[in-house]
């Protein structure tokens, strides 16, 4: 299917700083779009030229098929939940809902009452004559979203929206804005540096680093296959282990040999493995340097005494018998490893 | 420490300041409102001055002339200061604004007496903007500015359009930057989203400056005599003249019972806009 | 575009609108002949030389100058104690008295000076430099107090019971941490009521008699008419008006209070 928006090319500099350079991506209709990464990523400047607020000095956006680069945002059929979810504080919440239909010239009638349906869809018709300072953090959010929604954007921009509520909140709200998405149909785009919020919500991870593009695709393949060493550090942890590739295409490391189809013989490269693959078993000895406890498993960490350079993280069952400072044996499946390029 | 104890601590504290307010400002405030019930030339308790406030007809236009200025005054002002205060919020680049503001309230570091009295210099028949006219050909006759009420007007003006600025100012800066993109988002144009959105959100900053204009401009004495003349008399000309010339103290306190009369009244119009609370 | 241009043009006017009578009050300062209208003779200093030798302008001045500091200071000190205690002491009556407090906010200069012309006149308080203090400490101690205890948060709470807890008395407590603490709300109302005492006219007016301060004394200046000795006084004042405002722009905003 042809994509409903296309960036192409698309660079961007404040002043002599680089924020983007040369970023490409398709977002498909009825995706949810994440745009991940840590701050000075470029995800938010990404966002923000999607939206309309910002020019790139390069490249291009479409949005379905039309060139809405230079597009000012009141023209564009994109919609933005801000961070700050800036509700007009001297609207009601149904009058702040409703504005995007007033300022297209909708009846008053016809447009409160789109307003009430948007409210019922994110369960707070019952707030309608309410001011935004009433609501709890949650509740505000959801009329942002309601607001955003209700003249009906070909796309959904949303900038960090959970970033102000706390774990629990945030856990609920991730569910109910998949639940609203997959019910409204409407394609989003979420700027998060939360990898768990990615995960959960993603149909598409983009991972984004200094302005490129590092990864991108289903969550569970960017996970389970990060292309780069960034994605594979960034999504969730990983230890990097630096090797050789030999003459019949396979690795080697300070902890053996392994399979590595794809790389370059000759080259230096590296694999990662991830903490819930090592367990404990009689291939690597190590030291544990560094035991944290957390709940549901431990995360430890252990220096393999034949390759004192790397420090190998692991995930080991609660009740595992490791302390700080002791032995212990750790191995992993290399079927599991991960083959970075660079 | 006892809650008694505490309780004493916070009474010593604010005392002196209450002390202060009551025997300097309530007990004289009284003062002036007995000293008022005893006319000056009558024997005793009476009404007699503001009864003779509402016959004689030059006291009651003083009030009138009074409001009427004032509220030009205000008007005019805040229609010049909103764009001004719009223009150093949002065009002059963000490093530069505290010295913008810095720079429209450095005149008024001049002495009251003196500014007013500079404005007259500039109006005065052979004043300054008089003399630029005629030189340039705009005028054959120098223009009647001083000792009128376009005079006071120009000399209020002056100082109030500074005050509004500061007031609108501090509020469109304590906007978040991302109400007007929402409202642009939401399909709405820099007009529309003018009127609908900012403008409502700067009310409380235009009535608290609106409210000082009006307050502190119906009191003021100085810009009036210096520059109104004494062609057409302002209230607090006229309670000036019942103090100085004749002495009628008592005339004066009934006077300024009225004006602050017309105060409250102003205030309680504007209360919900002005409050003073904690950080 | 066009923004950027009507933006500037209209920035311009309005600046151009509040410097005028300041430009034309310095420029005819320096006046040569005897009136400070155009043309411009000059420049000349010989009215600010008349000024500094006028007795009465000068000791205008320094009177000015001392009912300022010391209303200032005793605003400043009253307006402390009492958000202080509003702040941190459950008093009955709070708002009210708060209110109380702040009243004279909204009353006239002239008829806080013609109520007090009238109580001293009653309790035989003959006018002078004292009683026209007095009435600027009521026109500033309500700023003071606004302005202090709008700064009077919930975290120096917190440092004040920790003084306390280390054994601090009551008093101390007050002079060497809360003050301190506060120290730009405090420096910011001595300032501002120093600016609003040493330019502040109708009290001073109704309340004096021999020995003024400088507006009353430019005000009787102005009764002779038209004079560049005027604009001499009035070039002076803004001079040293100026030269204040630096100092606290050094002083408020580069030390940072510890």
């Amino acid at each position: 299917m042809t994509a409903l928006v296309t960036i192409e090319g698309l660079s961007h500099s404040f002043g002599p700083v680089q924020v983007l350079d040369a970023v490409s991506l398709a977002i498909q209709p009825g995706s949810y779009t994440v745009l991940l990464g840590p701050s000075g990523s470029g995800k938010t400047t990404l966002l923000s030229i999607l939206g309309g607020f910002l020019r790139p000095t390069a490249g291009r956006v479409l949005i379905k098929g039309k060139d809405c680069t230079l597009m000012a945002p009141a023209k564009r059929p994109t919609a933005t939940v801000f961070q700050d979810y800036a509700l007009f504080p001297h609207m009601s919440v149904g009058s702040n809902v409703a504005f995007g239909l007033r300022m297209k010239g909708v009846a008053k009638a016809e447009r409160l009452a789109k307003a009430r349906d948007m409210l019922r869809i994110v369960g707070l018709d019952h707030a309608f004559d309410q001011r935004p300072h009433q609501l709890s953090g949650g509740q505000r959010q959801r009329v942002a979203l309601a607001r955003a929604l209700v003249v009906e954007p070909a796309v959904l921009l949303l900038d960090e929206p959970l970033g102000a509520l706390d774990l629990q909140l945030r856990r609920q709200m991730q569910d109910e804005l998949k639940a609203i998405q997959k019910r409204v149909g409407t394609a989003f785009v979420h700027v998060t540096h939360d990898q768990e919020e990615a995960m959960a919500l993603a149909d598409h991870v983009v991972v984004m680093n200094r302005g490129r593009i590092e990864d991108q695709g289903p969550a569970e393949r960017v996970y389970g296959r990060p292309a780069t060493r960034f994605a594979a550090t960034f999504m969730g942890e990983s230890t990097i282990i630096p090797g050789q590739v030999d003459a019949e295409g396979r690795i080697a490391t300070a902890l053996g040999v392994f399979q590595a189809p794809g790389l370059t013989p000759g080259s230096a490269a590296c694999i990662a493995i991830r903490p819930e693959h090592v367990h404990i078993g009689p291939a690597i000895p190590a030291i544990v340097t560094d035991v944290v406890y957390q709940g549901s498993f431990k995360r430890v960490t252990a220096t393999p005494t034949g390759a004192p350079d790397i420090r190998l993280l692991a995930r080991l069952p609660a009740g595992a018998p490791v302390r700080d400072g002791a032995e212990v044996s750790l191995r992993f499946d290399p079927a599991e490893i991960i083959i970075l390029k660079d | 420490m006892s809650a008694a104890a505490q309780t004493r601590i916070g009474w010593a504290s604010v005392t002196p300041a209450l002390l202060w307010t009551l025997v300097f400002f309530v007990v004289p405030f009284a003062a002036m409102g007995v000293a008022s019930l005893f006319p000056e030339g009558a024997s005793g308790l009476s009404l007699a001055n503001y009864t003779q406030f509402f016959a004689n007809p030059s006291y009651w236009l003083a009030l009138v002339n009074s409001l009427e200025v004032t509220t030009l005054v205000t008007i005019i002002s805040i229609l010049l200061a909103y764009p001004f205060a719009w223009i150093l919020a949002f065009v002059v680049p963000e490093r530069w604004q505290r010295l913008a503001l810095m720079l429209a309230v450095l005149p008024f570091w001049t002495s009251y007496v003196v500014r007013s009295y500079s404005w007259l210099l500039v109006l005065a028949e052979k004043g300054a903007f008089n003399s630029a006219l005629l030189q340039s050909g705009l005028l054959s006759d120098p223009v009647q500015l001083a000792n009128t009420r376009a005079a006071t007007i120009i000399g209020f003006v002056h100082f109030f359009v500074m005050l509004l600025t500061l007031t609108i100012y501090a509020n469109l800066k304590q906007l978040s930057p991302n109400y007007r993109k929402a409202a642009a988002d939401l399909g709405a144009s820099p007009v529309q989203a003018f009127i609908h959105v900012i403008l409502p959100l700067t009310l409380p900053g235009i009535m608290v400056g609106a409210f000082l204009t009006f307050v502190l401009a119906i009191g003021d004495y100085i810009t009036p005599q210096i520059l109104g003349g004494n062609n057409e008399l302002l209230l607090p000309q006229l309670i000036m003249m019942q103090i100085g010339r004749r002495g009628d103290f008592a005339s004066a306190s009934a006077l300024s019972i009225i004006l602050m009369l017309v105060v409250s009244i102003a205030y309680l119009a504007c209360a919900r806009w002005l409050k003073i609370e904690r950080a | 575009m066009m923004a950027r241009i009507a933006s500037t043009v209209y920035a311009a006017a309005i600046y151009g609108f509040i410097f005028l009578p300041v430009a034309v009050l310095v420029l005819f300062s320096f006046q040569g002949t005897l009136f400070p209208i155009p043309p411009f003779n000059g420049p000349s200093l010989r009215w600010y030389h008349a000024v500094l030798g006028d007795a009465r302008l000068t000791a205008g001045l320094t009177n000015s100058l001392v009912v300022a500091i010391v209303t200032s200071a005793i605003a400043t000190i009253l307006g402390f104690l009492a958000a202080w205690g509003f702040a941190r002491f459950h008093l009955p009556a709070s708002a009210l008295l708060r209110g109380l407090i702040t009243l004279p906010l909204t009353v006239s200069y002239l008829i806080i000076g013609m109520g007090l012309l009238i109580f001293f006149n009653w309790i035989g308080l003959p006018k002078s430099l004292m009683a026209a203090g007095i009435g600027h400490v009521v026109i500033n101690l309500p700023l003071c107090f606004a302005i202090i205890y709008s700064q009077m948060g919930d975290h120096q709470a917190n440092i004040e019971r920790a003084a306390r807890d280390l054994g601090a008395q009551e008093w101390q407590v007050l002079a060497l941490v809360t003050a301190p603490i506060l120290w730009p709300a405090l420096f910011a109302s001595f300032f501002l009521s120093m600016t609003f005492s040493w330019d502040e006219f109708v009290i001073a007016f109704l309340l004096t008699r021999f020995d003024t301060t400088l507006p009353v004394e430019i005000w009787n200046l102005l009764r002779a008419g038209l004079n560049p000795k005027t604009n001499a006084v009035g070039s002076l004042v803004f001079g040293i008006s100026i030269v204040l405002a630096i100092v606290f722009e050094l002083v408020a905003f580069r030390k940072r209070p510890q």
